[in-house]
């Protein structure tokens, strides 16, 4: 053999220039992929971790104690000034931007001031008839800013300060003014001095309560607008008010005019029942307080009030009713306060919070329906006297000493605290405090309730009725088609229910609230009688099939046996739903929905939680199926071999030996199925009637935490309270999830590795 | 060979059997389902039979033709103690809905009768079925056509004949001119119209703009001044034609009779389309079941969402999955080679790992709210602020919209193609690479053109599955960015064309929001089972192919792992 070789050797030369030009190049892609690469994954990764710092960044303002400094003004702190005007502050206010005060004094001066310098802008003169001195002030609310004086001479003026901001040349300039919302003319409300005065109402209908301790009178006046002239006119009714027998401090009407309360210094108080305005009766005199009573203020909305005392303590009051219908004036809560006396007690106009001031010097600021005290600051020396809130509780206005300083409050969300948010709150008007969520109301003075202990309990129960269904069904299912099935059959079930899991929520819900809903309250008896129909059809079935002759039963090889089954189960179920009606009408007399509210006394909704619990279950089987099918079809075949050889049954088999290795993936596939039920937002959205309550009965809806964030988040406004607590609630169901998903994921980790080992 | 009951318990096969059965009963369950849907969604389209007959109610008795829609048994105590008068020799009776269509004359569209107390029932061949633009359905005789209000044809009788016959011809003829017209004003109001109103509130928004950078030269003022002037103007002529146009469309009516015997005038313009559905084939029928159904995936809805079709929803959900996916592909691909190439192995990669995992399994409802305060409030606020500042106080990105929807959906889906991808990747034998590197490749051409192109089906399965998850999704979709009813669809002739700050529709809150919160929820039901159908059949044709892909994927590399 003669092989010739005639192939020559290429002139090649590797290190040319070009051919080093192109190596560089390379190596320089290489570079710039490995770093940009690199850049990108990482920035992927922290994009998807944003998630949960953001969140939180929107939740922990929620949780920031409040702040309180300086006011300052164009970077300039504001500071303390001498008292505009003369005579005793009787009562002080500032307008919504805070600039301007308003100071009423005891010689019947209104001064508007501004707040930043302390120069007087305006100062009106109350309308006093000659002679007179006021001798007493009642103010009906802060938000209504309406005032009255009451006189020595046994008459009354009530006032309203009001403020109109105007644009000239591009600024704004705020003018105050003062309106006579009862006419110039002063009201007789006694015929002694008023050295006592309550004054409240709206809406063209007032009330004065005022006189001396021998001698109360009080007035109702309603205001009627005549159509045609336009002119007011006013119609007054007066009643004498019946002794008290107490010392009075201070009155305060309700908004209403149906209640008054009577405090007295040595503590005690008297509540008046003025709902017959010619027959005034005392309900109730009790102890209000342990030692003398310093300041008695209503709160917003005039439904609650405030004591203070000399010991410094400050407690809640509001009227309960009872269990035989009458009101009492009952504590509600106490607040956490230092331990002198409480001077002056500012009200927030805006939501149910007050501030005080005691003689220590030290502000404290407070929300009642957290029952927090969200800031002690020491601000003044020993001798502060009056304390005044800005309506956006942005600021407060402090005198000590014939000085005023201005100080600037943050407290964005004093409303929340823990045990506001997972805690029984007791709230005005209920007979006992509750878990209750509702966020928003048509009127301003309303107190918001975020408890979110109703919505987790609710979703909690949407989830455990979901798996309640889901668990068994999957489970099984999947021990079945995972050792029992024919591989053939099995390829095809698995991805077949799979396909389940990419099913739209949203369709779900929607047959399960338009379609299972209704058909389930039609059918009520027959859905329980499928319950425990279908395990009797199964194991009839099956018994007779074991009864059969073998040629017959050799026709059907096994890992076939679920096949057999559809047409029994579908029969039972029909069976089941056909026989409802008549089994309506033996057992229950034709409606068993009326048959559990009437006589068991189980309300029933349309949309309950077992609807849910089908439809959600629906949701999670394919999740749990397709795990715990994994888990149980990875233990090693030679395992379930060995103990088949020594003469255990298949079903010996699977429960002592496959069961125990799979055990904690079937754990984790439970958990992940947990986490998908307790975050399913549409289902429950859908099929729920949404309504928080916290009852554990089947036939009753719930409102979840994620049903709860799309039903209200495109009306929270941003950056509001109720914002960040939306926010919370998807805080709370991340870390849920999170936390879960995690537990499941450690767990099959361990068992692969475990697997690896057998 | 018998067993006894205790063997047979002993062996255990029972609790095989109960097993069995659980297969069983989810088995029955999803086809249970799909066949509800599809029964459901696909019946409706059908031109069904109008019965017409007396009733006869507490002494009342009336004339009523419509479809019957349900049929259900109730027990005959409970209508007794609803006062109707019947015997109650039978415990149950028959009732059926029927759709009775002629809301503007009966106040609903659906009555409850019972069986007993319907006589004379007949499927009268002319009476005809004639949907409308609004008051729903009408059926009934027809009696004149009018044309300018004067009366030109006329026909009394309700039996078959020549007259009617010719008169019905004139009828479909007119209708169909009408529709011509129609559509011309369509194309005028929306898109010649639209366009006009499209580029005005530019102008607005430069002039604006102009103010804002306190320009004080006249010239571009007044080309703007200059250019309204033109668009005004055609605007004025456009509006001519229109007025001409409504004035033609509005020239024809009929009268017809309905089964209460009361005479109602209807405008042609308001008629959609008329039919004798007594009086079709099958084949006819059939035609007209296919024209419906074009009609549901091609045309507008009408009557708040109640009738017509869904293309708008279709489009939105479409376009918002493209965008999604363009985001989500090159992100997610781009994670999952870092995390399984170039990040150094070890504990950290693995805790990423089980967090993006578990990021999967988080609520969507969760990246919703993130979504909302995040790229709506806090991006697109700020976005607003540097480019947008001539539409304030209006938001432009700082309001929910398509472009925040898809990149929520993108976030929310990312894990899945990470997951995906890198489970492609960890497939690849290192034997590959090796051989790859061997050759002197560096690394990154291994990867572009060895590694990347073997796991490239394992991507597609991750970009298949998240477009699945992600077109079904709805809960956070309802925070940043669907509406019930978008005025223009996203995609339009207008620069620059794709719209990304507009609000769009979607299949899925379409289901919930007409299933939920539609005034007729009755009439609108079997319009959301067809819409729930289309929905699953699109997400089950996407997830199938991500299985087949898979399992192919599986095949071609087993080789490989040996």
């Amino acid at each position: 053999m003669n092989i010739e070789n005639n192939s020559v050797i290429p002139d090649l030369d590797f290190d040319s220039p070009a051919a080093r030009r192109g190596r560089k190049f390379r190596a320089f892609k290489d570079k710039a992929a490995t770093v940009g690469i690199g850049l990108g994954g990482v920035s992927v990764i922290i994009a998807i971790l944003l998630i949960f710092f953001y969140l939180l960044y929107e939740v922990v303002p929620m949780f920031r104690a409040a702040e309180v400094q300086p006011w300052e003004h164009n970077e300039q702190i504001v500071e303390p000034y001498a008292v505009p005007g003369s005579g005793q502050t009787l009562y002080m206010a500032m307008e919504e931007q805070a600039e301007i005060g308003l100071r009423v004094s005891h010689l019947g001066e209104l001064i508007f001031f501004s707040t930043l310098t302390g120069d007087l802008m305006k100062t009106v003169q109350a309308p006093l008839p000659t002679g007179t001195k006021v001798t007493s002030f009642a103010l009906a609310s802060e938000n209504s800013r309406t005032f009255a004086l009451g006189l020595s001479n046994g008459q009354a003026l009530a006032f309203k300060h009001e403020y109109k901001s105007t644009y000239p040349g591009g600024k704004r300039v705020i003018l105050p003014s003062i309106t006579y919302p009862l006419g110039e003319a002063p009201i007789d409300v006694a015929p002694v001095s008023l050295d006592q005065l309550a004054f409240s109402g709206d809406e063209g209908n007032f009330a004065l309560i005022g006189g001396t301790q021998e001698n109360m009178q009080a007035v109702f006046i309603s205001q009627t607008e005549n159509l045609f002239t336009g002119e007011v006119e006013l119609e007054q009714s007066t009643t004498a008010l019946p002794d008290l027998g107490i010392k009075i401090k201070k009155m305060l009407m309700m908004p209403d005019l149906t209640w008054l309360f009577v405090a007295a210094e040595n503590g005690k108080m008297a509540v008046v029942n003025l709902r017959d305005h010619d027959e005034p009766v005392i309900s109730q005199v009790l102890d209000a307080s342990s030692s003398k009573i310093t300041t008695f203020d209503l709160l917003l909305g005039g439904n609650a009030i405030l004591v203070g005392n000399e010991k410094g303590n400050v407690s809640q009051w509001f009227l309960v009713r009872n269990d035989q219908g009458e009101w009492l004036m009952t504590k509600i809560r106490e607040f956490q306060t230092g331990t002198t006396q409480v001077k002056d007690l500012a009200i927030e106009h805006r939501r149910k919070g007050f501030a005080t001031i005691d003689t220590a010097g030290d502000l404290r600021i407070y929300n009642t329906t957290a029952n927090d005290n969200v800031l002690t600051h020491k601000v003044a020396q020993a001798n502060a006297s009056m304390i005044a809130m800005a309506p956006r509780a942005n600021a407060v206005l402090i005198e000590e000493a014939g000085k005023l300083s201005l100080l600037h409050i943050d407290n964005e969300h004093p409303e929340v605290s823990w045990s506001a948010l997972w805690g029984k709150v007791w709230y005005e008007g209920h007979e006992e405090p509750k878990y209750i969520w509702q966020s928003s109301a048509a009127n301003n003075d309303f107190e918001p309730k975020y408890s979110l202990m109703p919505l987790a309990f609710g979703t909690l129960k949407a989830a455990f009725y979901a798996m309640l269904l889901a668990t068994p069904l999957a489970i099984c299912g999947a021990i079945y088609t995972a050792y029992f099935m024919v591989p053939s059959l099995r390829r095809k079930v698995k991805p077949f229910i799979e396909l389940m899991e990419a099913l739209p929520t949203v369709i779900l819900g929607f047959l399960a609230g338009l379609w299972l809903a209704p058909f389930m309250e039609e059918n009520l008896p027959g859905i329980f009688v499928t319950l425990l129909m279908l395990p009797a059809a199964i194991l009839g079935f099956a018994f007779c099939w074991a009864q059969m002759p073998k040629q017959i039963r050799w026709l059907v090889p096994d890992g076939w046996d679920a096949l057999l089954l559809i047409p029994v189960i579908i029969l039972a179920t029909w069976f089941s739903i056909a026989i409802s009606p008549s089994l309506e009408l033996v057992l229950f007399d034709g409606n068993m929905r009326h048959w559990l509210t009437n006589d068991l006394g189980i309300a029933y909704d349309q949309r309950n939680a077992m609807v849910i619990g089908i439809a959600m279950g629906f949701a999670v089987i394919p999740t749990i199926f397709s795990i715990t099918e994994d888990a149980i079809f990875a233990v090693p075949k030679h395992l379930s071999y060995g103990s088949l050889a020594l003469g255990a049954t298949p079903w010996q088999t699977l429960t002592r030996v496959v069961m125990p290795t799979a055990s904690p993936g079937i754990f984790s596939a439970v958990m992940i199925g947990m986490g998908r039920a307790v975050g399913e937002t549409m289902i429950v959205l859908m099929a729920t009637g949404n309504t928080p309550i916290m009852d554990v009965n089947i036939f009753e809806g719930m409102r979840t935490l994620a049903a709860n964030i799309a039903v209200e988040m495109p009306e929270a406004e941003v950056g509001s309270t109720h914002y960040r607590i939306l926010f919370l609630a998807a805080f709370v169901l991340f870390m849920f999830t999170f936390v879960v998903n995690t537990l499941a994921e450690v767990i099959r980790q361990r068992l692969r590795n475990k697997y690896g080992s057998l | 060979m018998n067993i006894s009951v205790r063997e047979w318990f002993k062996t255990g096969s029972p609790w095989v059997w109960m097993n069995a059965g659980a297969v069983a009963i989810c088995i029955i369950m999803v086809i249970g389902l799909l066949g509800l849907i599809a029964v459901r969604g696909l019946s409706h389209f059908w031109p069904a039979d109008v019965i017409q007959g007396t009733y006869t109610q507490n002494g009342e008795t009336r004339s009523i033709a419509g479809e019957v829609v349900e049929t259900s048994e109730v027990l005959t105590k409970q209508l007794v103690e609803a006062g109707i008068n019947i015997s109650e020799d039978k415990e149950f009776s028959t009732r059926h809905l029927l759709k009775i269509g002629n809301r503007d004359v009966y106040g609903s569209d659906f009555t409850w009768i019972l069986e007993d107390f319907f006589s004379n029932q007949s499927q009268p061949e002319m009476l005809f079925t004639a949907e409308r633009r609004e008051w729903g359905n009408l059926y009934g005789y027809l009696r004149t056509i009018k044309e300018s209000g004067t009366e030109i044809a006329r026909h009394d009788g309700n039996d078959k004949s020549a007259e009617y016959l010719s008169l019905w011809d004139n009828l479909e003829s007119r209708i169909q001119r009408a529709l011509d017209i129609r559509e011309d004003i369509l194309q005028i109001e929306k898109h010649e119209i639209g366009s006009i109103n499209y580029e005005l509130e530019r102008l607005r928004l430069k002039e604006r703009s102009l103010q804002l950078k306190n320009v004080t030269e006249a010239a571009p003022f007044a080309e703007i001044e200059q250019r309204r002037k033109e668009l005004d103007d055609e605007y004025e002529g456009l509006q001519q034609r229109l007025l001409d146009l409504y004035t033609e469309i509005n020239r024809d009516s009929i009268t017809a009779e309905v089964a209460n015997g009361k005479v109602v005038e209807i405008q042609i313009a308001k008629i959609v389309r008329a039919f004798r559905p007594n009086d079709m084939s099958v084949a006819q029928k059939s035609l007209h079941y296919i024209a419906k159904i074009w009609e549901f995936v091609s045309d507008d809805p009408r009557e708040a969402n109640t009738e017509g079709g869904i293309f708008p929803a279709i489009f939105g959900t479409v376009m918002m999955v493209m965008l999604m996916s363009l985001l989500v592909t090159p992100f997610g691909v781009v994670a999952a080679v870092y995390l399984r190439e170039y990040a150094k192995q070890g504990f950290v990669t693995r805790v990423i790992r089980i967090a993006v995992n578990n990021l999967a399994g988080v609520p969507s409802i969760v990246y919703g709210v993130f979504g909302l305060g995040f790229f709506v409030y806090f991006l697109g606020g700020n976005i607003d602020d540097l480019f947008f500042p001539e539409a304030k106080p209006a938001p432009t990105f700082g309001t929910p919209g398509l472009m925040w929807a898809s990149l929520t959906l993108a976030l929310l889906t990312v894990p899945v193609v990470i997951v995906a991808t890198e489970e492609g990747l960890s497939r690849i034998p290192r034997a590959v690479r090796e051989g790859s590197l061997a050759l002197g490749a560096t690394k990154f051409e291994t990867l572009m053109k060895v590694v990347l192109p073997m796991a490239s089906p394992a991507m597609m399965t991750g970009v298949i599955l998240a477009i699945a998850r992600a077109a079904g999704e709805v809960a956070p979709l309802m925070l940043v960015g669907v509406v019930k009813l978008a005025p223009s669809l996203p995609l339009d002739g207008n620069y620059p064309f794709i719209h990304l700050d507009q609000k769009f529709m979607h299949l899925g809150f379409h289901i919930f929001d007409v299933g939920f919160q539609s005034p007729n929820v009755e009439a609108a039901r079997p319009l959301v089972y067809a819409t729930a159908l289309l929905l699953v059949a699109v997400i089950a044709l996407l997830n199938m192919s991500a299985i087949a892909i898979r399992n192919h994927l599986r095949e071609k590399y087993k080789a490989l792992e040996m």
